[in-house]
C-alpha cells in the first residue's frame, strides 16, 4: 500500500509538468499579446514592459525563468490586473471556490449515494422508476440551465433566496450555486450506486450473509455497500474535475467571487501568468483528489489490498 | 445494422446482433427516444422549409416577443427580433453535427490506440495505458477553453478538440476488451495463416469489441454535445449570426425574467436529445449485454 502510494504520487511530478508546459506553450503561441489592445506605446516603453515581465526573452529561456519561479513558490504578477500577485489574487478567490466545490462534492455523495441505495432496494418498483426518472432529468438538464432556472424559481418566483450575488458571503448566497453544482452529480451517482448496488445484492457473499441470518439493514449497511461503492469512488475524481468546471459558468451566473471567474477573463485578456496559475492550482487539486481516491479506493477494494 | 431489414422466416441461428436488436426494440423508452431524435434530426435538415423566416432575418415589428401562432413566430424571437424556432433548429445543426464529428474523432484514435496496446500487451500496453492515465488528470475543459480562446472559435477546432478530449474511456474500453479476446483461437488462427498484425487488429479484433464501443459511443454523443453547449454557453463556441443551443440558452439566461421562453425553449430541445441519447445508450447497453440473456 505504500509503495503503491508512493508511485501514485510519483506519477503526479511528470503530470503536473505536462500541464505547465502545455499551458504555457499554448498560451504564448497564441496570436495576440497582452499590450495589443492598449493604444499603441512608445517602443522604448513597451520594451521596458515587456523586459519587466520577461517577455523579451525567446519562448524557451522565458519557459525555464517560469518553471524556476513556479518551483520557488512565485506566480509572478498579473499583467491585467495591476498591483496584484497572481498569488494573491488565487487566494482572494480560493476560499469561495472551495467552499462551492467541496460542498457541492459532499452534497452530491450523501444525496447520490442514498437516492441509489433507495432505489436498488426497490428495484423495478415505482420508487425505483421515478427515482432514476429524475435522475434522468438531472443528467440531461446541464448546470448552466439548471442556474438562471433556480434563480429564477426560488429566487425571483418565490423570493425564498438571493438571486445572485455574494453578499458577505452568507450562507443564502450559497445555496443555490451550490445546489446547481451538485445536481448533475447527484444523478449520476444515483444511477452509478443503484447500477452496482443492483449487482452487488445478487452477488454471492450477500447471500451467504443472508443466509447466516444477518438482518437486511446490516447486509446492506456492512456487507452490500462497501462493494457498491467502488465505482462510486472511482467516479470521484472525474466529478471533481466536473464540479470545477461546472465552477467557472456557476461562479459567473450567480456572482460568486471565486477563481472560476478569473480564468476565461484572464485567458481572453492574454493574462500569461494568472492564466497558468489557476490552471496549475486546479491541475493540483484534481491530481491531488484523485490519489486520495485511489487511496481510498484501495482501502475499499479487498484485492487491491495485498498490492 | 440496426435497421430492421425484412428476414426470412425460415428458422436460422440468432446472430448476437439480431438477438440484440430484438431486445433493443422491446426496450419502449429506447424505441421512444430513437422516434424523438429521429424527428429533431429530420427537423434539423429541413430547418429551412418549416419556417417562413430566415434563421438571421430580423423582424423588426416583434423584437423579443413572445410566442406567437398569429405572426408565425411559434417560438417568440429574441432581442434582435430573430424567429426563435428556426434559430433552434439551426443550432440543432450545429449541435448534432459536433455531436456526431467529435464522436467519430474519438472513436478512430480511441478504439485504434486501445486495440494497439491490448493486442501488443506487455511493455508497449504499459506504457500506453500510463500515458492516459496522465491525460486522465489533467483539467482538460481548461485546455479547450484556452484553445478556443487562443485560437478563435473555429468550429472544427472544437471538433477536434472535444474528440481528443473524449477518446479516452475509449481507449480504456477497447484495451480491456482486446486483451480479453487476443488468446482467443481465432485470433491464433489468423496469427498461424500469417495474416499481419494490422490486418489481425482491424480485421478480426475491432469488429468483436464492437458491443461496448457503439454503446459507450452512443453515451459520448450526448457528453461531447452538452460540452459544445457549455462552450457557447461561456461565448466560446460558433459565431453570430450562426448559432447553437449553448448560444441561445446563454441569450436566454441573460433576459429569463423578462423572457423566459427564449431560455425553455432551447433548454427543452437540449435536454430532450441529451434524454434521449442517455435512453438509447442504455437500451443498446442492456441489449448487448450478454449476462442477462
Amino acid at each position: 500500500m505504500l509503495s503503491y502510494a508512493i508511485r501514485r504520487l510519483l506519477i503526479a511530478i511528470p503530470t503536473l509538468l505536462i500541464v505547465i508546459t502545455v499551458a504555457f506553450f499554448m498560451m504564448r503561441i497564441a496570436p495576440g499579446g497582452p499590450f495589443d489592445q492598449e493604444r499603441v506605446l512608445p517602443p522604448e516603453i513597451e520594451k521596458n514592459i515587456k523586459a519587466a515581465y520577461d517577455l523579451d526573452k525567446p519562448l524557451p529561456e522565458q519557459y525555464v525563468i517560469y518553471l524556476g519561479k513556479i518551483l520557488r513558490g512565485d506566480f509572478g504578477p498579473s499583467i491585467k490586473i495591476r498591483d496584484f500577485t497572481v498569488a494573491e489574487l488565487i487566494m482572494a478567490g480560493a476560499p469561495a471556490s472551495m467552499q462551492l466545490g467541496l460542498s457541492a462534492i459532499i452534497l452530491a455523495l450523501v444525496f447520490g449515494v442514498g437516492f441509489g441505495t433507495y432505489a436498488a432496494l426497490r428495484q423495478n418498483s415505482a420508487v425505483d422508476f421515478i427515482v432514476m426518472g429524475i435522475a434522468m432529468i438531472g443528467i440531461a438538464v446541464p448546470n448552466f440551465v439548471m442556474a438562471p432556472l433556480l434563480s429564477l424559481v426560488f429566487g425571483l418566483y418565490l423570493s425564498l433566496l438571493p438571486t445572485a450575488g455574494w453578499g458577505d458571503g452568507e450562507l443564502k448566497y450559497k445555496i443555490l450555486p451550490i445546489i446547481a453544482l451538485a445536481l448533475p452529480q447527484i444523478a449520476y451517482i444515483a444511477r452509478l450506486t443503484r447500477g452496482s448496488m443492483v449487482e452487488v445484492l445478487h452477488s454471492n457473499y450477500i447471500r451467504t450473509a443472508r443466509a447466516k441470518g444477518l438482518r437486511e439493514k446490516i447486509v446492506v449497511t456492512r456487507h452490500a455497500i462497501r462493494g457498491a461503492l467502488l465505482p462510486v469512488v472511482s467516479y470521484l475524481g472525474p466529478a471533481t474535475a466536473a464540479v470545477m468546471t461546472g465552477s467557472v459558468v456557476i461562479e459567473s451566473i450567480f456572482g460568486a467571487p471565486g477563481i472560476g471567474t478569473y480564468f476565461i477573463k484572464a485567458a481572453l485578456n492574454r493574462d500569461y501568468p494568472l492564466v497558468m496559475g489557476v490552471v496549475i492550482v486546479y491541475a493540483v487539486m484534481i491530481i491531488l483528489l484523485n490519489f486520495l481516491v485511489d487511496m481510498v479506493y484501495g482501502l475499499l477494494d479487498p484485492k487491491l489490498k495485498s498490492r | 445494422m440496426l435497421e430492421a431489414a425484412g428476414t426470412p422466416q425460415e428458422i436460422e441461428g440468432r446472430s448476437l446482433w439480431r438477438d440484440a436488436r430484438i431486445r433493443l426494440f422491446r426496450n419502449k423508452a429506447a424505441v421512444g427516444s430513437m422516434i424523438i431524435l429521429g424527428i429533431i434530426t429530420l427537423m434539423a435538415i429541413f430547418a429551412p422549409m418549416l419556417s417562413p423566416f430566415e434563421y438571421d432575418q430580423i423582424d423588426w415589428g416583434y423584437i423579443q416577443e413572445g410566442p406567437n401562432w398569429e405572426n408565425g413566430h411559434i417560438f417568440g424571437t429574441d432581442g434582435n427580433g430573430r424567429d426563435l424556432f428556426i434559430r433552434i433548429l439551426y443550432g440543432a445543426r450545429v449541435s448534432l453535427a459536433v455531436g456526431l464529428l467529435a464522436t467519430s474523432v474519438s472513436l478512430v484514435i480511441g478504439v485504434t490506440y486501445g486495440a494497439v496496446a491490448g493486442y501488443f500487451g506487455g511493455k508497449i500496453d504499459t506504457i500506453m495505458m500510463r500515458f492516459v492515465d496522465v491525460l486522465y488528470s489533467l483539467p482538460f475543459m481548461f485546455f479547450v477553453i484556452m484553445l478556443m480562446v487562443v485560437f478563435g472559435r473555429n468550429i472544427f477546432l472544437i471538433f477536434i478538440a472535444l474528440g481528443a478530449v473524449e477518446w479516452l474511456t475509449m481507449a480504456r474500453i477497447v484495451r480491456g476488451q482486446t486483451l480479453s479476446i487476443r488468446r482467443r483461437e481465432f485470433i491464433e488462427a489468423a496469427h498461424a495463416t500469417g495474416v499481419s498484425n494490422f490486418k489481425i487488429i482491424f480485421r478480426h479484433v475491432i469488429p468483436n469489441v464492437l458491443g461496448p464501443v457503439i454503446v459507450y459511443m452512443t453515451l459520448t454523443i450526448p457528453q461531447v454535445i452538452l460540452t459544445e453547449s457549455f462552450l457557447s454557453f461561456l461565448g466560446l463556441g460558433v459565431q453570430e449570426p450562426l448559432t447553437s443551443w449553448g448560444v441561445l440558452i446563454s441569450e436566454g439566461a441573460k433576459v429569463i425574467e423578462a423572457s423566459t421562453w427564449m431560455l425553455i425553449y432551447p433548454a427543452t430541445f437540449l435536454a430532450l436529445t441529451l434524454f434521449c441519447f442517455n435512453f438509447i445508450g442504455d437500451g443498446l447497453r442492456d441489449a448487448l449485454d450478454p449476462k442477462d440473456r
